[in-house]
């Protein structure tokens, strides 16, 4: 004879599950209507009535799923009641999963509905601040086309910042006495590199070189000034990267380069490095597009990027839709870089546990 | 005159002593085993014959040349005396015949088909050329391993030190291994193991050596070490090996 241990509590959940969406159509009706007694033109008016049809329905669905939680739960009793325990367990696992359905959707929709409606509140203030459809069009072109100084800096700065990353941080793990004095400057130059705000060094260099007088450099243009000190912060952080690399290959590695013959250098170049150079090249990656966006600060120094182009058509409009196409390209050209370094993560994840 | 030979040698990680003075004398063309406790220092002193450990007192010559010390070559000594590893150390990044041909192009000058062709000619030997444009990580524990012994042949080394080449291993991939340096040893190359392989010590073995705690106890043929050591410690070692199975 077997006891069986009884079916998993499924009523209470389904109850509250119900209370949480009849909670959450309330509330979409009660912010969607006061928010629209706000709204005085004719488009946002039909604009506010759609959001608020969808949300109703997304509420229904919340609804639905709850419903189905409650049915279940009634069915998990009857079964019990009649002996069917095994039944009676599946029955409460399947309105359990219905119950938190019913509350990640609501979570969900709450914080989207809010969301539009903050931007409509205040009879559209928001929206028109920073998404004005007509000013957006108007700047798009220009800022777009400032943009491609941004990227224009982004790629000349990341090629300085390989190579000099690197040289940084072979210099950083120079072995012995000899490699003392190298170990001493990098470990200086990447704490105080790293210490110092990038848009400080921008406006140390952009500002300050033109006025040493200095043979070529104090004539340069400001896009190189840019550039200079992008790479100059952004070494000191992709060293470490490097650095991080190198110390995760097993010591053994060296110790059979060594064995056949090879020097200190050649181990390095031959085996450490490449297989170093594989592994930091996701974070390396995450690294290059903070790199990107902090492009935009070249605009302190006076450069004409898409940020500084933007913020042109701001001040003369007095709006700030703009700005937005600045933010929107950089989430444009970003987001399929993040997506990219994830995915190779996980390549990197699953050939090392394979 | 011996080929290699160790006076005093002395080795310490920090305060701890792990070497304390031994001697020893290999011959060209013989096979000395290292057998021991773990800890006892046999890792150590293969490691230290190749100069991958400094060491802290003591001489070592290979060749009748003083090789420790300050000022020594110590990547024309490497090259003369090859090792291989317990974890096999092969490089991932690159393939089996890569692995094998990069010491002799890259250290040796030769040209990069003819290391090839001849990594390929090495490889057959140990029955595996049909492996050569694979990855290690494709590789079974004992092809690995056969290929590590490979690579250090590669170089044309004057002496092998095979640094308990079986201990990664799963059990029936042993004998493939011990098949190469059984063939290695018929062929008369210089060769110094560190081994928990008993039976395998006792036949391939021209001389045994016991460490015990950083000195050497006891070295003789195998004959007399397995049949009949003369110190008690030996002794224990080997009872304690004989119920474990393992002789």
């Amino acid at each position: 004879m077997t006891t069986l241990s009884p079916a998993p509590r499924s009523m209470e959940p389904a109850v509250a599950a119900l209370a949480t969406a009849v909670l959450l159509l309330f509330f979409i009706g009660t912010l969607g209507g006061t928010v629209r007694s706000g709204i005085t033109s004719a488009e946002l008016n039909t604009f506010s009535l759609w959001v608020i049809v969808l949300a109703l329905a997304a509420g229904a669905l919340a609804l639905l799923s709850a419903l189905s939680a409650f049915l279940l739960a009634l069915r998990a009793r009857k079964e019990t009641a009649g002996g069917n325990v095994l039944a009676a367990r599946a029955s409460a696992a399947q309105s359990r999963q219905n119950t938190f359905v019913t509350w990640g959707f609501s979570v969900a929709v709450v914080l989207a509905f809010a969301f539009t409606q903050l931007l409509l509140m205040n009879d559209g203030n928001i929206q028109r601040t920073f998404l004005q459809w007509d000013l957006m069009r108007a700047s798009a072109f220009d800022v777009a086309r400032a943009f491609l100084v941004n990227i224009k800096l982004a790629v000349i700065s990341q090629v300085i910042v390989l190579a000099f990353g690197l040289v940084l941080a072979v210099a950083r793990m120079a072995p012995g006495r000899a490699g003392a004095p190298l170990r001493f400057m990098a470990v200086a130059y990447i704490d105080l590199m790293r210490a110092v705000p990038a848009v400080i060094v921008l406006y140390l260099i952009g500002f300050g070189l033109p006025l040493t007088n200095l043979p070529v450099i104090s004539r340069l243009s400001p896009d190189w000034f840019a550039i200079l000190a992008l790479s100059l912060t952004y070494s000191a952080y992709v060293a470490e990267i490097y650095r991080s690399g190198i110390a995760s290959i097993h010591p053994s590695q060296w110790s059979a380069a060594r064995s056949l013959g090879f020097s200190y250098v050649q181990t390095l170049r031959y085996f450490i490095l490449p297989q170093a150079i594989r592994i930091v090249i996701p974070p390396l990656l995450s690294t290059f597009i903070a790199l990107q966006k902090d492009t935009s600060l070249v605009n302190v120094i006076g450069t004409l990027d898409a940020f500084n182009q933007a913020k042109f058509y701001a001040s003369s409009s007095f709006n700030l839709s703009s700005v937005t196409v600045v933010a929107i390209l950089f989430v444009v050209i970003t987001i399929p870089q993040t997506r990219y370094v994830d995915w190779m993560l996980a390549r990197v994840a699953k050939r090392t546990r394979g | 005159m011996a080929f290699i030979e160790v006076e005093g040698l002395q080795k310490n990680y920090g305060p701890h002593e792990v070497l304390k003075g031994v001697d020893l004398q290999v011959d060209r063309h013989q096979v000395v085993t290292l057998i021991g406790a773990s800890g006892s220092g046999k890792s150590t002193l293969l490691r230290c014959l190749n100069a991958l450990e400094t060491i802290d007192g003591g001489t070592i010559r290979v060749n009748d040349d003083v090789v420790s010390g300050p000022g020594v070559d110590l990547n024309r000594l490497r090259r003369k005396v090859g090792m291989v590893f317990q974890s096999f150390n092969l490089f991932p990044h690159m393939t089996v015949e890569e692995n094998i041909a990069v010491g002799p192009v890259k250290l040796l000058g030769e040209p990069r088909d003819a290391a090839l062709q001849r990594a390929r000619e090495l490889l057959k030997r140990v029955n595996l050329d049909h492996r050569a444009s694979y990855y290690p990580d494709q590789l079974s524990g004992g092809q690995q391993q056969r290929v590590a012994i490979v690579r250090a042949i590669a170089m044309r080394p004057e002496a092998l030190l095979l640094d308990e080449i079986t201990s990664a291993l799963d059990p029936e991939l042993v004998a493939e291994v011990l098949n190469i340096v059984r063939d290695l040893a018929r062929d008369g190359m210089t060769m110094i193991l560190a081994t928990h392989e008993m039976q395998f010590a006792r036949e391939v073995s021209d001389l045994v050596v016991f460490l015990e705690r950083g000195r050497l106890l006891e070295a003789g043929p195998p004959e007399q070490i397995f049949g009949n050591p003369k110190e008690e410690r030996t002794r224990e070692f080997l009872r304690q090996i004989i119920e474990a199975g393992r002789l």
